[in-house]
């Protein structure tokens, strides 16, 4: 089973079901899960430019190259949700829930998902990380203001590590 | 030689880890979960990664996060230590699939050697003595009485995918049979996803002996003799010594040479462990292997001079065993003693709680392989064990009076532990003259 609930055969199968039928996005919101860190998603886009290809657990392929799928390969996010409860006042710390690498941005052209002073609410993706070639969309989970980003774009993150501070607020 | 190594464990086979790729001048990569956060030998490894909370689930048994961060951390290879994922099948293929060094087994004989099936049949197959009982699993309650009747009373009715003395049940006679049987398949069904049971006659008052065999990857494999685990509490290891004291030169050989046939026969490759049940006419009998490092390895490494943990590394990196056999000494006795934060006076309850104060022992013969300190908080998430003392002097009693001596000095307050059982097992008269068996422990403490 994948990370965060995410069944690894309902993936696949959404896959060939948007080959099939030539889909370019899928959004699916998971109920019925046992859902361990907050709301979870499978948000899958189809894009033309070249990606990593969609590998959960196990993974075929080496471990040191990001393998381009070519065209048509899905880039399949699984929200990981990020901790922290908004408390007035204080600090709220968006953290990691996986080991990854963290980007900043979306594909290295395009301008960064957040930066200092960017206004959050718990929906907006903030980062990604990616862990073992799967590209996972971090959330806010919280409503404010980003005061601090906490990692550089391509630095290797641990669990619990700080991504950002947030100061809470509308 | 691998440049870097990610230790998937924690505790002290973490640091015993850390501390054989230091030596061998390679880089060490602990990954670590929260609760283990304070751990001192996080200082020691080049690099110390979170991979997660205190539930093992999320963190040390967590293949994703693990290998996530062996792939961060730019490692050549894992070691999984004892427990956790290191006879994980799953985890080996996933660390395979990502270009990621296993220091371990090849899959096919974890696979092999981990189905205690499929072991003793090998066992038969390579001439080695097993226990009498069933060749297969066992379809139904009538074929399991029809062969119980056949052996004869009493029997012990095991799960396949077992080990460690889970999903095991004793059964004295056809009526407790049935029930024995429901109840070992379902909890094989529940721990391991296989219900699959076998039979064993159970062998009355053995001695419980172990041979560590390394193999490298061009199939040369040696022994470094056995190791006497008899001394057990609910089939946890308490105290661990080699040689075997009932043993002689021929004995001995005899056994070494089944292990090898063993190992040899599953090919298997780096670090195993052959068990065996000895009966009182000191015949020995096959039960299972294990395709790890074990917790007991200190007991080999002082009698050998050897160091296990290197040669784990060596073996994984390629390099073949230049020793013949012959050059494989053992030499004065050795025992180690598990130290537990448990109370025997509760039953051996989990101690909890803050150590305020800590000295270990030392001095001429004593080793302490441990990573805990003044100040630290026993976790409630993982193994009781929070150190091994291991003695080696030049004869058992001089081994047996210097862990005295040893254990009396180990200052871990205020939890309780198992210290004193430890000095009790040793005082005892039984246990001097040798004449104890794996029901020794429950039968007087």
């Amino acid at each position: 089973m994948a990370q965060n609930g995410a069944d690894l055969q309902t993936i696949k199968k959404l896959i060939e079901i948007m080959r099939e039928n030539d889909l370019l996005e899928v959004d699916i919101k998971l109920v019925g899960v046992e859902v361990k860190h907050g709301n979870e998603k499978i948000l899958l886009k189809r894009s033309q430019s070249l990606g990593p290809t969609v590998n959960v657990v196990p993974m075929a392929g080496g471990k040191t190259s990001s393998a381009p799928a070519g065209p048509g390969a899905a880039k399949v996010s699984v929200q990981s949700t990020a901790s922290g409860s908004p408390q007035a006042g204080n600090i709220v710390e968006i953290k990691s829930r996986i080991v990854g690498t963290f980007y900043a941005q979306p594909s290295p052209e395009s301008p960064p998902f957040v930066e200092i002073g960017s206004n959050v609410t718990p929906q907006k993706v903030v980062c990604i990380i990616e862990a073992m070639k799967v590209m996972n969309e971090v959330r806010a989970e919280t409503t404010g203001t980003i005061a601090e980003v906490m990692v550089a774009n391509g630095q290797s993150v641990e669990y619990g590590q700080v991504l950002f501070k947030v100061k809470p607020g509308r | 030689m691998f440049s870097r190594i990610l230790i998937a464990n924690r505790g002290e086979i973490a640091l015993r880890i850390i501390r054989a790729c230091h030596e061998l001048g390679v880089g060490a990569v602990v990954v670590y979960s929260e609760a283990d956060r304070d751990a001192p030998y996080l200082q020691f490894a080049d690099e110390a990664i979170c991979i997660g909370p205190a539930e093992p689930a999320e963190s040390y048994l967590n293949i994703p996060h693990i290998i996530s961060a062996a792939e961060i951390a730019d490692v050549d290879a894992i070691h999984p230590g004892y427990g956790f994922l290191a006879e994980n099948i799953n985890f080996a293929r996933i660390c395979q699939d990502c270009g990621i060094d296993f220091i371990g087994p090849p899959i096919e004989a974890m696979q092999l050697l981990g189905d205690k099936i499929e072991a003793r049949k090998l066992a038969r197959e390579a001439r080695v003595p097993v226990v009498a009982g069933s060749e297969n699993s066992l379809e139904n309650e009538s074929e399991a009485l029809k062969l119980a009747e056949k052996v004869g009373y009493p029997v012990m009715i095991k799960a396949a995918a077992g080990s460690g003395g889970r999903a095991t049940r004793v059964v004295h006679n056809d009526v407790g049979l049935s029930s024995a049987f429901s109840e070992v398949r379902a909890e094989a069904e529940a721990a391991f996803s296989d219900p699959r049971v076998y039979l064993e006659k159970l062998i009355v008052e053995p001695r419980y002996v172990e041979v560590q065999v390394m193999a490298d990857k061009a199939g040369n494999a040696v022994h470094f003799y056995e190791r006497d685990c008899t001394i057990q509490r609910q089939y946890q290891k308490m105290i661990e010594e080699s040689p075997c004291p009932v043993l002689d030169e021929r004995g001995r050989e005899e056994l070494c040479r089944a292990a090898l046939k063993i190992v040899k026969k599953a090919k298997c490759v780096n670090a195993a462990t052959v068990e065996f049940l000895l009966d009182k006419d000191k015949k020995f009998y096959f039960i299972e292997a294990n395709t790890r490092i074990q917790a007991e390895h200190p007991v080999t490494e002082m009698v050998t001079g050897q160091d296990l943990i290197k040669w784990q590394i060596k073996i994984a990196a390629g390099e073949t065993i230049e020793l013949s056999q012959r050059e494989i000494k053992h030499s004065g006795a050795a025992i180690q003693c598990r130290i537990k934060a448990e109370d025997p006076a509760n039953d051996f309850k989990l101690s909890d709680g803050t150590i305020t104060r800590y000295i270990p022992p030392g001095g001429p013969g004593v080793r302490v392989d441990s990573y805990i300190y003044q100040g630290w908080t026993v976790p409630k998430d993982y193994d009781s064990m929070i150190a091994k003392v291991i003695v080696h002097q030049k004869t058992r009693e001089q081994a047996i009076n210097t862990m005295k001596r040893a254990l009396s000095e180990f200052v871990i307050e205020p939890t309780p532990t198992t210290i004193p059982v430890c000095l009790d097992i040793l005082s005892h008269n039984l246990f001097a003259k040798n004449k104890i068996d794996t029901g020794f422990v429950e039968r007087n403490f």
